[in-house]
C-alpha cells in the first residue's frame, strides 16, 4: 500500500481536502440545516429507528454525519449500557465504604479508589475484550489489557500487575486451538513488553465458550492519595492535548459493531474492526503520563478506549464546565485520509486526552517531547454548554455533551426465569452414579486432575512475566496474586478473580454470589483483607428474556452479598452479546476482590511447605455434587442446584485466615472449590513434591469431591494445632483434623494411594499434550 | 542503570544494586555522560520496542557510544536480557540472540551452573556453583558460529550454562558470556530477579551485583 503520507492530497482525493470523504462533501452543522430530509445509514451503525428519532429530537434537526458517529458509538451497548443499567445502578445502593475507610472515588470513575492507608490508594477494573479476541486473537486480547492499563492510568495510579480472566471452548475444539494460543501470545506479548507482572488470572473451557470466548482483563493501580485525577474537563481557556499515538483508521465502528452484535456463523469477517495494538507506544505513555502526572500538570484526564474521541471529548465536557471546542483536523493522522466521522470513531489505541491550563502546556508538550510522545493542543474548554468540533473552520458538531455521553436510551429489557429453569434444578448430580471403592475414586481424582479445568495451567502462564518491578509476592498458581507495594513498611495488596459458569446456569443469583465468595476466600487465604469488588459481566444476547433474567437475577445476588459482606462494588463492566446463533454462553459474572495486607512477609502460600505438620480443613462439607467438576468431567452432566451461599460462614473463615496469617499461625492455606478437597490436597501436595495422609469421616467420595463453599485447608505445626482449634473456636470455624504432611503420595488411609510423581505426570501433560 | 525507552527492569536492576551494596545512578539513553559510575547495566525491557532485531536500535542511541568507549577502557559492564542483545549488536561481545526455539515467550526458574568466575560479576560465586534464577525472554537462543562457539569456550568465555533442559534452544546450553577482556557480561536469564526470598526464587542472583563490590574496591 502507498503511504499517503508521502503522496500530494488530491494523488488519493480526487475532490476536496483529505478527510472529506468520498464525495469530497464535509456534511456541516449548515449542511444539516440546509438540508434535513437526507437519507442517512443510522440503521448501518447499529442505531435503533427510536433512537435515530430521539437524535433528531435533541438537536432539533437531522444530525451531521459526523454527530451521527459520535451517537451511534455512545449509545451502543457497549458504552452506554442500555439494557443493563437499569440493573447496575442497585450497585450504587452498596455504602461506598470498605471495611478499611471511605472510597476517594467511587462507581462512575474510570476506575474507583481504594484508601490503603500510610497514605497510599489502589484501584482496580476489569473489563471485557471478548469479541475482538474471537475476530483477532493476539491484537483482540493485547489491546485488552491496553485499554484496561488506560484506565488505571487515568486515574493518576502507576499500573503495578495484571490478570486475565479467561474462558474457552473445549480443549479438544478446533478452534480452540487456533483462539487460545493467541489470545494467551496476545495477553503476554502487550504486558509482558508494558513491565507489568501477570500475577494471576482463570482459564476455564466449556463447550458454550466456543465461538465466543471471554477475554476479561485486570489491572491493578497503585497512586497517593494526593495524586488522584479525575476526568473532567474544567476551567474555561484550559486547553485540551491529545497525545499519544496518530489516529488511524484501525477500530472504526468497533464498539457499534463488535461489542454490540451477536455474531452469525456465516457473516463477513469483521477483522477491520479489532484495534492493534504497540505496546511500546503504551509503555512510553505511561511513563511520560506518571511524569506529567508527579509535575501536576494536569486539571483532568481521560484514556481513549471504546468510541475513541467521541467518547473522550462527551465525557470530559459533560463532567467539566458543560463545553469544549475542538479543532479536529489538528489531530495527528496515520492515514490522511480518513474523514472527520472516522476520526472521531477510531479506536486506535495508545491515545489519552488531558485538560491543561494554558500556562502549563510548555511544560507538558516539553515532557511528551522527552518521552517522543506525539501531543497536540487540540480543543479547548468552554463554557457554552455545547460540545462544538470544527474542521477546517467549518462546523461538524453541535451538541449538548451530556446527550451523546449520558442521555442515551435505556431499555427495560424484557426478562422472565427461563421454562427450563425448573427442569434444570430438578435433575440433580447427586443421584448420578458414583465410584465406590478405593481404586474407583482413586480413578476419578486422577481423571479430575489431568481435565482441562483442573489441570496445570503452566503452558500459558509461563508465557507471562510474572516476576517484572521486584514486587510480585504470590502469582499463579497461587489462590491470588499478592503485589508489595512499598518496599519499607511491606504494605501490600492481593487480587483474586473468579468464576463457576455452571453454578450461575443452575442459579443465576447464588451462581454471582459463589464467584464473589470465592474471590473473597482466595484474598483470605494469602492472609489479606478483603476491601472491594469490581467485575465483569459475560453474558449471552438482553434481548432473549432468559438470559436477561440471569442479568438480573445475578446483579441482584451480587448487591445482596456485598452488602453482607460489608464490601462496595468499586467499578465493573458488562459484556452482553456473548453467543453465537441461539447458544448462549454460560451466565459468567467474572468477580474481583481486592485485599490488603499490612505486611507481606506474613502472606500465606498455598502449598505444603514442611513435613509432618497437621492438616486441617475448616468449614463444613455438604453432599453437594451439582454443577460440580466431577459431574461436568465424569458424567457430562450440568443439572441441580448449586453449592448453598453462607456469607456469614464466608466472613468467619476470611477473618480467621486473615488472622492466622498475621500471627504467622499457619504455614499455608488453600481453598477449597472447583474439583473438592481431592484436588486442593492434590495442589498443595505437587508444588514441593510434599505428600500427605489423610483420615476422611463420613461418606469419601462426598467429602473428596463435594464442592461446597466457605472451606479451605489449612497446615500448622503440631505444636500451634491447640492454637489453630482456639482461633477456629474464637470465629465460630468448624475444624477437622484431616492428617498430616509428609511421603511422597497423597494417601487417603484404607482407600488409595497416588504417587506425587504420578499426579504430577497426569496434571501437567494436557495443555502441552493438546497445544503442542 | 540505562533506561532506555522501552526498559522494563530497571527498576529491579537499581534494587539489586542497592541490595549488592552499591548506590544506583539512572542514566538516559539520550545522554552523552556516564556520570562517572564505576560500573554499568543494561536491563532488560523491549528497548524501542524491539520491532526490528532486539537491541539493534538502542546500539545507536548517544549513551551507548559512551558505554562502548567506557567498556573498551575496562568498565565492568553487565547486559542483562535486552541488555544483552544489545551488547551483541554493539559488537561488544560476539554472536547473536534469536527467537525460541519453541517459538514462545517463557518466564519461569531456571537452574544455571556459573562457568567463569573470574569476571567482575561473577567472582562471588564459586567454580561450578548451581543458582536458580529467573529466566523470561521471547528471543534468548544464543547462536554464533562454531568458530566463534570453540573460541569462547577454549578461552572460558562462557560465564554461564542452563542446567535441567534448556529453555529457548542456546547453541551448547550458553546462559551467559564475557568478551576477551572479561568486563563486558551478557546474560540472558534475570539475577535481579533473584535478589529477596520474598518477591523471586530466593537470593542467588545477588552474586552478580555483590561480585562488583569486591571489583569496585579492589
Amino acid at each position: 500500500m502507498p503511504d499517503t503520507q508521502q503522496l500530494p492530497p488530491d494523488a488519493t482525493q480526487p475532490t476536496g481536502r483529505p478527510g472529506d470523504g468520498p464525495t469530497g462533501q464535509v456534511d456541516t452543522v449548515a449542511a444539516a440545516a440546509a438540508d434535513p430530509a437526507r437519507q442517512q445509514p443510522w440503521a448501518d451503525l447499529g442505531l435503533k429507528h427510536d433512537e435515530y428519532d430521539r437524535i433528531r429530537e435533541i438537536l432539533g434537526r437531522r444530525p451531521t454525519s459526523s454527530e451521527l458517529a459520535m451517537y451511534s458509538v455512545m449509545w451502543s451497548e457497549h458504552c452506554s449500557y442500555k439494557s443493563s443499567k437499569v440493573h447496575l445502578k442497585q450497585f450504587g445502593e452498596i455504602p461506598q465504604e470498605t471495611p478499611a475507610g471511605a472510597m476517594l472515588a467511587g462507581i462512575g470513575e474510570n476506575a474507583g479508589v481504594i484508601d490503603i492507608g500510610q497514605g497510599y490508594a489502589v484501584t482496580f477494573k476489569v473489563e471485557s475484550h471478548n469479541h475482538p479476541s474471537y475476530v483477532e486473537p493476539y491484537q483482540g486480547a493485547a489491546t485488552g489489557i491496553g485499554g484496561i492499563v488506560r484506565d488505571i492510568l487515568a486515574m493518576g495510579a502507576r499500573p503495578v500487575a495484571v490478570m486475565d480472566p479467561l474462558r474457552f471452548g473445549p480443549l479438544d475444539a478446533h478452534d480452540t486451538h487456533r483462539v487460545l494460543p493467541g489470545i494467551v501470545a496476545g495477553v503476554g506479548g502487550y504486558g509482558n513488553c508494558l513491565g507489568l507482572p501477570n500475577i494471576g488470572g482463570e482459564a476455564v473451557f466449556d463447550e458454550t465458550y466456543l465461538g465466543n470466548p471471554l477475554v476479561n482483563a485486570l489491572c491493578v493501580g497503585v497512586l497517593r492519595h494526593e495524586d488522584l485525577h479525575l476526568a473532567k474537563a474544567t476551567g474555561v481557556g484550559n486547553q485540551v492535548i491529545l497525545y499519544g499515538a496518530r489516529t488511524g483508521g484501525d477500530g472504526i465502528g468497533g464498539v457499534s459493531v463488535l461489542a454490540s452484535e451477536t455474531f452469525a456463523a456465516d457473516g463477513p469477517a469483521k477483522r477491520p474492526s479489532v484495534q492493534v495494538g504497540d505496546p511500546f507506544m503504551e509503555k512510553l505513555l505511561i511513563e511520560c503520563t506518571l511524569e506529567i502526572f508527579a509535575a501536576g500538570l494536569v486539571a483532568g484526564i481521560q484514556d481513549l478506549g471504546g468510541a475513541g474521541l467521541s467518547c473522550a471529548t462527551s465525557e470530559l465536557a459533560s463532567a467539566g464546565d458543560g463545553g469544549m471546542h475542538v479543532h479536529l483536523d489538528s489531530v495527528p493522522l496515520r492515514d490522511s485520509t480518513l474523514a472527520p466521522e472516522e476520526i472521531l470513531m477510531s479506536e486506535s489505541q495508545e491515545r489519552m486526552m488531558a485538560v491543561v491550563e494554558p500556562a502549563d502546556v510548555e511544560a507538558f508538550l516539553a515532557i511528551c517531547a522527552k518521552w517522543d510522545v506525539e501531543a497536540v493542543v487540540v480543543g479547548e474548554v468552554t463554557d457554552t454548554g455545547r460540545l462544538h468540533i470544527d474542521w477546517h473552520g467549518e462546523r461538524v458538531v453541535d451538541v449538548p455533551p451530556r446527550s451523546v455521553a449520558h442521555d442515551g436510551p435505556t431499555y427495560q429489557r424484557p426478562y422472565a426465569r427461563p421454562r427450563w429453569q425448573d427442569a434444570l434444578q430438578a435433575d440433580a448430580a447427586e443421584s448420578l452414579p458414583r465410584p465406590g471403592t478405593g481404586d474407583e475414586l482413586r480413578r476419578a481424582l486422577l481423571r479430575l486432575v489431568a481435565s482441562p479445568n483442573l489441570c496445570d495451567k503452566s503452558w500459558i502462564t509461563d508465557q507471562y512475566d510474572r516476576y517484572v518491578r521486584g514486587n510480585t509476592v504470590l502469582a499463579q498458581p497461587e489462590d491470588s496474586g499478592m503485589v508489595r507495594i512499598d518496599d519499607r513498611t511491606n504494605l501490600g495488596v492481593a487480587v483474586s478473580t473468579d468464576c463457576n459458569g455452571r453454578f450461575a446456569r443452575l442459579d443465576p443469583y447464588a451462581g454471582a454470589q459463589l464467584a464473589l465468595a470465592e474471590s473473597y476466600r482466595n484474598v483470605a487465604t494469602g492472609g489479606a483483607r478483603p476491601l472491594a469488588v469490581s467485575d465483569c459481566l459475560n453474558f449471552g444476547s438482553p434481548e432473549d428474556p432468559d438470559v436477561m433474567w440471569q442479568f438480573a437475577e445475578a446483579c441482584r445476588g451480587l448487591k445482596d452479598a456485598c452488602l453482607e459482606l460489608g464490601i462496595p462494588v468499586t467499578g465493573g463492566n458488562v459484556s452482553l452479546y456473548n453467543q453465537t446463533g441461539e447458544t448462549a454462553i454460560l451466565p459468567t459474572p467474572v468477580v474481583a476482590v481486592l485485599g490488603v495486607i499490612q505486611d507481606v512477609t506474613r502472606r500465606t502460600p498455598s502449598h505444603f511447605v514442611h513435613e509432618g505438620e497437621a492438616v486441617y480443613l475448616l468449614g463444613t462439607t455438604r453432599e453437594e455434587l451439582s454443577g460440580s467438576e466431577w459431574a461436568h468431567v465424569i458424567h457430562g452432566h450440568l443439572g441441580g442446584r448449586p453449592p448453598r451461599v453462607d456469607l456469614a460462614a464466608e466472613q468467619a473463615l476470611a477473618a480467621l485466615l486473615v488472622e492466622a496469617s498475621q500471627g504467622l499461625l499457619v504455614t499455608s492455606a488453600h481453598d477449597v472449590s472447583d474439583g473438592g478437597l481431592a484436588q486442593t490436597l492434590v495442589e498443595s501436595s505437587l508444588r514441593e513434591g510434599i505428600g500427605c495422609r489423610v483420615s476422611l469421616a463420613g461418606d469419601p467420595f462426598v467429602g473428596l469431591f463435594s464442592e461446597s463453599a466457605a472451606r479451605a485447608v489449612v497446615t500448622v505445626s503440631e505444636t500451634g494445632t491447640a492454637a489453630l482449634t482456639a482461633l477456629a473456636g474464637h470465629h465460630g470455624v468448624p475444624l477437622t483434623r484431616l492428617g498430616s504432611t509428609g511421603g511422597d503420595a497423597v494417601v487417603v488411609d484404607g482407600l488409595f494411594e497416588v504417587p506425587v510423581t504420578e499426579l504430577r505426570a497426569a496434571w501437567s501433560a494436557t495443555l502441552p499434550a493438546a497445544l503442542g | 542503570m540505562v533506561t532506555f525507552p522501552g526498559s522494563l527492569d530497571d527498576v529491579d536492576a537499581q534494587r539489586a544494586a542497592r541490595l549488592g551494596g552499591h548506590e544506583a545512578v539512572p542514566l538516559w539513553h539520550g545522554d552523552h555522560d556516564l556520570r562517572g559510575v564505576d560500573a554499568v547495566v543494561l536491563p532488560g525491557g523491549f528497548s524501542y520496542g524491539d520491532y526490528l532485531r532486539c537491541g539493534a536500535i538502542s546500539r545507536f542511541s548517544p549513551v551507548m557510544a559512551e558505554v562502548i568507549d567506557a567498556a573498551g577502557r575496562g568498565l565492568p559492564v553487565l547486559g542483562i536480557c535486552n541488555g544483552f542483545q544489545v551488547l551483541c549488536e554493539s559488537h561488544l561481545l560476539p554472536g547473536a540472540l534469536i527467537r525460541n526455539d519453541h517459538r514462545r515467550f517463557v518466564c519461569r526458574d531456571q537452574r544455571l551452573r556459573i562457568e567463569n568466575t573470574g569476571t567482575p560479576w561473577t567472582r562471588s560465586y564459586t567454580q561450578g556453583e548451581e543458582i536458580t534464577v529467573v529466566l523470561k525472554n521471547g528471543e534468548g537462543s544464543y547462536v554464533a558460529d562454531e568458530a566463534t562457539l570453540d573460541r569462547l569456550e577454549g578461552e572460558g568465555r562462557v560465564v554461564a550454562r542452563y542446567l535441567d533442559g534448556n529453555p529457548n534452544g542456546s547453541l551448547r546450553d550458553i546462559a551467559g558470556i564475557s568478551n576477551a577482556a572479561g568486563n563486558v557480561v551478557g546474560l540472558m536469564p534475570h539475577p535481579e530477579h533473584a535478589v529477596e526470598d520474598l518477591c523471586g526464587p530466593g537470593t542467588d542472583g545477588l552474586g552478580f551485583f555483590t561480585s562488583l563490590a569486591a571489583t569496585v574496591l579492589a
